[in-house]
């Protein structure tokens, strides 16, 4: 579709990303006021970083924010790269369906039944409160975002490379190793990043699952900003826009560069 | 089949199994009991050593109680009714802002269009809660957009949103607008102009060509979308809490202080149990319109 890009157009996208991105461009600006009163500018500082950096208990919920996140998304890679193989691979096994469903519910399950569930249950087997119990329900939810993932991946995956190498005296672990995993590696490290960025920003399964000594960022965010606006949530906030944007760029430049490779290597077999 | 395989599928299989299937059962076992002062507060437990004398007990302690308690009680109804309505009217909201972006994105340069995908999917990786909190320090009192019209000379006192419905409203709109976006621009990318022109040169005006072809065309992505905003907007939590005021009723709110301050499990659990029955319905026309998708795809 590529005809008439009038000034309709034009005006929809302009006013659609204005309303996208501009109040996050005032968030990060209002990070560098020098006043305290957060809508009122007092001229240019970095102070609020400061204090932040200072402020032991948010150093100390972003902790355990991240140490929740890189184990929970490393799990949750592992078993939802086996659970796109199973669903994909699998064939017909016992309880398809059932497994099929339990994927995909969690996508669309709001957190707070989800949390609530997790909950009941960690209290029911007698589990302590902690950073182990939210790890077990991040890695549980974002699991099925990375068997989505990885799913999309290996339909379009041409399984005659796979026999191939099998017929050439790989075991199937090589095989997998040297063949599938390389080919399938851009679906899985998108399917940690995603598993990685659900796990820093989720509130409400946390706050169900959390212990009484295991604060998580957005925990310590949301009580915060329910006393009001403040300029060190707006400093902290901007860190973490800073940080998404780099990540998705680069990210967003690597698979562009592959695919150019790709083509390249393409190209090249096509003249050889 | 071989050990290898019964370990691939058995693994993640008994995981989701255990983490995700088992509490549920728990939830819908605690919403058949009765709150009590005890830890944990509700009754009957469940005691084995008692053997089939316990459990016979234990089955006939349960009862509906929690869903008769929450069908007389007010607040709970007006709480589903109203996160329904909520629901509804930020969906419409979404899809008439969501549209005419969806539309741009599809009619730009092809050469722009994967920076506009981006610009779209950001928002999308950077933290939900912050997207939320963002809009107090516009919409408060003396926020951004007060202060604005104020100085334009458009209004002459600051105009409550903040802690209203309307900055609800305005916060699931502006959170879930990528959801709406991303499947409409799909829809529309894929869209065989010649369709428009024909219609034009049979003496359609653009507005009907419009109405008549490509709208119709488009439905499978603004169904799709209608269903990504509507489905998580009814369960929400972080929205109405921090941009909502008092007469801000949504159930997923209800859920989370009836459990963390009224202490009140099973009630809390019943209230999920009925949410969850509720989104049932949505969620199956939903995975039915995306079966059909694939296979007119196919």
């Amino acid at each position: 579709m590529n005809r008439r890009f009038s000034w309709f157009n034009a005006t929809a996208l302009t006013l659609g990303f204005a309303f996208l991105y501009l109040p996050m461009v005032i968030l990060v600006i209002f990070s560098f006021n020098e006043s305290k009163l957060v809508t009122v500018w007092a001229g240019f500082s970095t102070k609020w970083y400061g204090e932040l950096f200072r402020n032991q208990a948010f150093l100390d919920a972003a902790w355990v924010t991240l140490k929740v996140a890189v184990m929970s998304s490393t799990l949750a890679t592992i078993l939802g790269t086996m659970a796109a193989y199973a669903m994909v691979r699998g064939g017909r096994f016992p309880g398809r369906t059932l497994f099929s469903g339990m994927i995909y519910a969690p996508l669309v399950m709001p957190e707070v039944i989800t949390g609530l569930s997790l909950l009941l249950l960690f209290i029911s087997i007698g589990l302590d409160r902690g950073v182990m119990t939210i790890t077990l329900a991040h890695t549980t939810f974002t699991m099925c975002y990375v068997s989505v993932v990885v799913s999309s991946r290996l339909v379009t995956f041409d399984r005659s490379l796979e026999e191939a190498a099998l017929d050439l005296g790989c075991t199937p672990f090589q095989a997998f190793r040297l063949v599938t995993l390389p080919i399938i590696a851009p679906a899985v490290i998108s399917g940690w990043l995603l598993a990685f960025t659900l796990s820093l920003d989720d509130l409400v399964i946390a706050s169900f699952t959390a212990g009484p000594s295991s604060t998580t960022l957005p925990m310590k965010i949301f009580s915060s900003v329910r006393l009001g606006v403040s300029p060190e949530i707006n400093a902290l906030s901007t860190i973490l826009i800073g940080l998404v944007t780099a990540a998705v760029i680069t990210a967003s430049l690597i698979s562009k560069r592959s695919i150019a490779m790709r083509e390249a290597d393409q190209q090249a077999a096509a003249r050889a | 089949m071989n050990w290898r395989r019964v370990l691939l599928i058995a693994t993640p299989y008994l995981w989701l199994f255990f983490f995700f299937l088992v509490p549920f059962a728990i939830v819908f076992k605690i919403a058949l009991s009765d709150y009590a002062l005890s830890i944990p507060p509700y009754t009957p437990q469940l005691d084995l050593s008692q053997g089939w004398q316990g459990l016979v007990e234990f089955f006939g302690a349960l009862d509906f109680e929690n869903f008769a308690f929450l069908a007389q009680d007010p607040l709970y109804y007006t709480a589903y009714l109203s996160s329904l309505k909520i629901a509804t009217i930020s969906t419409a909201i979404t899809l008439l802002v969501g549209y005419p972006i969806a539309y741009g994105m599809a009619r730009a340069p092809e050469e722009w269009r994967p920076t506009l995908m981006m610009l779209v999917i950001l928002p999308f990786w950077t933290s939900f809660l912050i997207r939320v909190y963002s809009w107090i320090g516009i919409l408060s009192t003396e926020g951004f957009l007060n202060q604005t019209l104020m100085w334009l000379g458009l209004i002459d006192e600051p105009l409550a949103i903040m802690n209203t419905n309307k900055a609800v409203y305005i916060g699931i709109v502006y959170t879930y607008l990528p959801f709406m976006i991303l499947p409409i621009y799909s829809a529309l990318e894929k869209l065989d102009t010649s369709l428009i022109e024909a219609a034009e040169d049979l003496g359609c005006s653009r507005l009907s060509a419009f109405w008549l072809v490509t709208f119709p065309l488009s439905r499978p992505g603004v169904i799709a979308g209608c269903f990504l905003v509507f489905i998580p907007a009814i369960g929400e939590f972080v929205i109405p809490s921090i941009l909502g005021g008092n007469e801000t009723l949504m159930i997923g709110k209800t859920l989370y202080e009836e459990f963390f301050a009224n202490r009140d499990w099973p009630v809390a659990s019943a209230v999920a149990v009925v949410l969850l029955a509720i989104l049932i319905v949505p969620i199956i026309l939903f995975q039915r319109n995306e079966q059909k998708q694939r296979e007119a795809d196919q």
